[in-house]
C-alpha cells in the first residue's frame, strides 16, 4: 500500500472507545485464547473505524486510535501501525461519508467497470481515484476483485455491495445516497443472488431437492437391511457340521 | 447434466430460509451426532473414498490432508482453519455458501474438525464480505443456542467451538500460512514451509487450512456416502463443484455441476452462451485469473476438471470461468491482471515484489504497443524467473497469465507493436526537402 505516512493534518489529539465499542470489544476478545489477544487487532481496528464513522461521519483510523488499540491489546504500537497500513480496508486518512470502492479487476472490467468509474466521477465531481468530493460526501477508491464477479460490474459502498451496475444505474444510485436514502443492497436489476437473468437453470424441481425425509428413508432402509441380516444370522440355515480340525 | 436430486447446495440463490430451521428443512444437521459416533478414522476414510479434492485451487486430496493432523497432540489445542478469504478474481462461490448456506459450513466445521481432532475452528472470511460475515456469525450463534456447538456439540460429548474472523482486504491472506499470520494479528506474509501447519500452525499448534467449499460439502458426503459423491466426474476428479461463469456470456451465474462437465456445456447450458454466439469466443480463463487462458479451440473439448485442464497447460483452480469474446483487448485484460498481482504482492520476496511491478509496466507498454518485439521473449523469460522463486505461489500466479497470453496470442502482441510503429511514422512531420547549397 502506497499510503505509508499516517495523515498528520486532521489527526485528533486523543481517542477513547465509547460504550458501544467497549461492548463490541468484550465480545471480540472472547474469540481468542488467553494471551493471544493480538489476534483481535483487525476486528478491534474495525471497531475503531466504525466508531469514527459513527461519531465524526468519517470512518478512518487515526494514529492515536492505533496507540489505544496497542495499549488495549498489549502490543507494541508499531505492530498495530503495520497491520493498519498493510490491510487495505483501514483508512489511514479521513474519508467521505460514503466510500465508493469500485472494482476494476478483469472480470468487472470485461463487463463495463470503466462506465461505472466514469459515472462515479460525473455524479460526484471526483477527478481521480482516492479523492473525496468537495461536499465531503463521497470518496472513490479503486479496489481489486471484491468477489462478486458473476454480478459484475459492481462496487461496494461502505459495507454493502451494489451489483449488476452500468453508467445510468450508478448515477441513480449515487443520487439516492445524496438524497439521504438507503437503496436496497445487492443487484440493481433485481436478480436473486447469482442466479442467471431470466430464471435459474438448476434447482427448478423443488420436489427433487434433497431433504431430511430422504435421509429418514435411507436410514429406514439401512435399518431394515440390518434387521434382515441379523435375523438371517440368528436363524442360520441348517448347516453341515464344521469340518474336523477347525 | 447433474440432476437437482443430487445437488448439495439447494439454496444456492437464496430462495429459501438460510437460518437454522430452514437449513434443517434442507437436511443440514441431520443426525450429526451419529456421524461423529462413527469415529475420526471412519470420517477421514469416507472422505478419502469420496475422492474429494480441495476446492480452493490446488486440488489436494481432502481426506489425506485431514489425516496429517497428529493423533496424539497431548493437551495442546489443534485448529481447523477454514479459508473463506475468497479473493481470486472471477471467483464468487464461497460467498454463496456464506450467505445462503452458512449452516452447511458450520456443520462442516464440526465434522471436519472432529475428523482431524481439532478443538476449535476459525473461519477466516474476507473483510469485504461484511453481510456474508453477519450471516455466518448469526448461524454460529444459532448453532450454539441449539446446543449443536459448545462443550457437548450435538450431544456427542465432543467439545468444539467455531469462531468467525474477518480479514481486511489482502488477497495474500488466502495463502494458508499468510492466513495463519493474519489470524495471529500480523501482516499477512506467508511463512516458509516446513514446518507445515499440521505440525506448527496457528499459535504453534497443529492446524489445517481448508477451503470453505471443501468443508461445507463434507457433512453431505458423510450422509449420502462416498460412493454417491464419487459417482460424478472422472476418476481422480470426482464429485460436484460450484462453478462461477462471468465475463462475456449472456447470463452470468454461479451453478453447481458435476466435475468434468464439458466447459462448452457449462457456458452454453447455464450461462446462456457466449455473447454473440460461440464463434465470437476469443479465449477463456477456466479457473480464476491465476491460471493461464485457453483458446476457443481448446475450450471446445476441455472438461472442467483438474486433469483435463492440465493437459491444456491451464488448471481448474477455483472453477471460476471468465469468458472473453472477440471484442476483448486481450492484452489489456492480462495487463489488468498483472496490475492486480503487483497490488497484492505482500513484498516479502524480492522476485515477486520487484518482478510483479516490472511485468505490470512492460504489460502496460504492450497494451499501447510501445515496446520491441524482442521484449515479448524477455517478458516470458522474466516471468519464469519469478515462477518458483518465491515462498508462496503468488509469484507463480502472477507469471502464468502472462505466459498463457504469450503462448496463445503472440501474433496479437507483435501486431500491436507493429501498429504503434506505423502510427508513429505516420504522425512524424514530413522531412523538409534538403536544398542544395549553391
Amino acid at each position: 500500500m502506497s499510503e505509508t505516512s499516517i495523515a498528520a493534518a486532521a489527526e485528533p489529539t486523543s481517542f477513547a472507545f465509547d460504550p458501544l465499542s467497549d461492548e463490541q470489544i468484550a465480545i471480540i476478545l472472547k474469540r481468542y485464547p488467553p494471551g493471544r489477544q493480538a489476534s483481535a487487532v483487525i476486528p478491534v481496528l474495525y471497531v475503531v473505524q466504525k466508531q469514527m464513522g459513527r461519531l465524526t461521519g468519517s470512518a478512518w483510523v487515526p494514529r492515536v486510535a492505533m496507540d489505544a488499540v496497542a495499549a488495549l491489546l498489549e502490543m507494541p504500537p508499531i505492530r498495530v501501525y503495520e497491520v493498519a497500513t498493510f490491510y487495505l480496508m483501514f483508512n489511514t486518512k479521513p474519508i467521505g461519508r460514503f466510500h465508493l470502492q469500485v472494482c476494476t479487476t478483469t472480470p468487472c472490467w470485461l463487463r463495463g467497470s470503466d462506465d461505472v468509474v466514469a459515472a462515479c466521477k460525473r455524479a460526484t465531481g471526483i477527478q481521480h481515484m482516492g479523492e473525496t468530493s468537495v461536499d465531503g460526501l463521497f470518496t472513490m477508491t479503486e479496489v481489486e476483485c471484491l468477489g462478486a464477479c458473476v454480478n459484475a460490474p459492481m462496487m461496494q459502498i461502505n459495507d454493502d455491495y451494489y451489483e449488476d451496475l452500468d453508467g445510468p444505474r450508478t448515477e441513480a444510485l449515487l443520487a439516492a445516497f445524496r438524497r439521504g436514502e438507503t437503496p436496497p443492497i445487492g443487484s440493481t436489476i433485481g436478480r436473486e443472488g447469482s442466479m442467471s437473468v431470466g430464471g435459474p437453470t438448476t434447482l427448478t424441481d423443488e420436489a427433487a431437492l434433497w431433504n431430511p425425509e430422504h435421509y429418514a428413508a435411507e436410514r429406514r432402509a439401512r435399518a431394515e437391511a440390518e434387521a434382515a441380516a441379523a435375523a438371517a444370522a440368528a436363524a442360520p440355515p441348517p448347516a453341515a457340521p464344521p469340518p474336523a480340525g477347525e | 447434466m447433474l440432476k437437482d436430486h443430487d445437488r448439495i447446495f439447494t439454496n444456492l440463490y437464496g430462495q429459501h430460509d438460510w437460518h437454522l430451521d430452514g437449513a434443517r428443512a434442507q437436511g443440514d444437521w441431520d443426525g450429526t451426532a451419529d456421524l461423529l459416533a462413527r469415529g475420526r478414522d471412519a470420517i477421514v476414510n469416507e472422505i478419502k473414498a469420496s475422492g474429494l479434492r480441495g476446492r480452493g485451487g490446488a486440488g489436494f486430496p481432502a481426506g489425506l490432508k485431514w489425516s496429517f493432523m497428529p493423533k496424539d497432540r497431548g493437551n495442546k489445542p489443534a485448529y481447523l482453519l477454514v479459508n473463506c478469504d475468497e479473493s481470486e478474481p472471477g471467483t464468487c462461490k464461497d460467498r454463496e455458501i456464506l450467505r445462503f448456506h452458512p449452516h452447511k459450513l458450520v456443520e462442516g466445521c464440526l465434522v471436519a474438525g472432529f475428523a482431524m481432532g481439532a478443538t476449535a475452528a476459525y473461519c477466516y472470511i474476507r473483510g469485504e464480505y461484511y453481510n456474508e460475515y453477519v450471516h455466518l456469525q448469526t448461524a454460529v450463534e444459532e448453532a450454539y443456542t441449539a446446543g449443536l456447538l459448545g462443550p457437548d456439540a450435538c450431544g456427542s460429548g465432543y467439545a468444539f467451538d467455531v469462531f468467525v474472523h474477518r480479514g481486511a482486504g489482502a488477497y495474500i491472506c488466502g495463502e494458508e500460512t499468510a492466513l495463519i499470520e493474519s489470524l495471529e494479528g500480523k501482516k499477512g506474509m506467508p511463512r516458509s514451509k516446513p514446518p507445515f501447519p499440521a505440525a506448527m500452525g496457528l499459535y504453534g499448534c497443529p492446524s489445517t487450512v481448508t477451503n470453505c467449499e471443501t468443508v461445507a460439502v463434507a457433512p453431505t458426503i458423510m450422509r449420502r456416502g462416498a460412493k454417491w459423491f464419487a459417482g460424478f466426474g472422472r476418476d481422480k476428479n470426482q464429485g460436484t463443484k460450484l462453478f462461477c461463469i462471468s465475463g462475456h456470456v449472456n447470463r452470468p451465474c454461479t451453478v453447481e455441476e458435476s466435475m468434468s462437465v464439458p466447459l462448452r456445456e457449462l457456458i452454453e447450458v447455464h450461462a446462456g452462451g457466449v455473447r454473440g454466439g460461440w464463434d465470437n469466443l476469443l479465449a477463456v480463463i477456466p479457473g480464476g485469473v491465476s491460471v493461464p487462458m485457453i483458446t476457443k479451440e481448446m475450450a471446445e473439448t476441455a472438461l472442467m476438471d483438474f486433469d483435463s485442464l492440465r493437459e491444456f497447460r491451464s488448471g481448474l483452480g477455483t472453477g471460476a470461468v471468465i469468458v472473453m469474446d472477440k471484442s476483448t483487448d486481450v492484452i489489456k485484460a492480462i495487463a489488468r491482471i498483472s496490475a492486480f498481482y503487483k497490488h497484492e504482492s505482500c513484498g516479502q520476496c524480492t522476485p515477486c515484489r520487484e518482478g510483479t511491478g516490472w511485468m505490470m509496466r512492460i504489460m502496460n507498454r504492450m497494451v499501447e504497443g510501445r515496446a520491441e518485439v524482442e521484449e515479448i521473449d524477455m517478458l516470458d523469460q522474466m516471468s519464469r524467473q519469478i515462477e518458483g522463486h518465491t515462498i508462496c505461489a503468488l509469484g507463480d500466479a502472477a507469471a502464468w497469465p502472462i505466459q498463457g497470453l504469450i503462448r496463445h496470442f503472440r501474433p496479437v502482441l507483435e501486431e500491436r507493436i507493429a501498429q504503434y510503429k506505423r502510427d508513429l511514422l505516420a504522425k512524424r512531420p514530413p522531412m523538409p526537402m534538403p536544398i542544395a547549397a549553391e
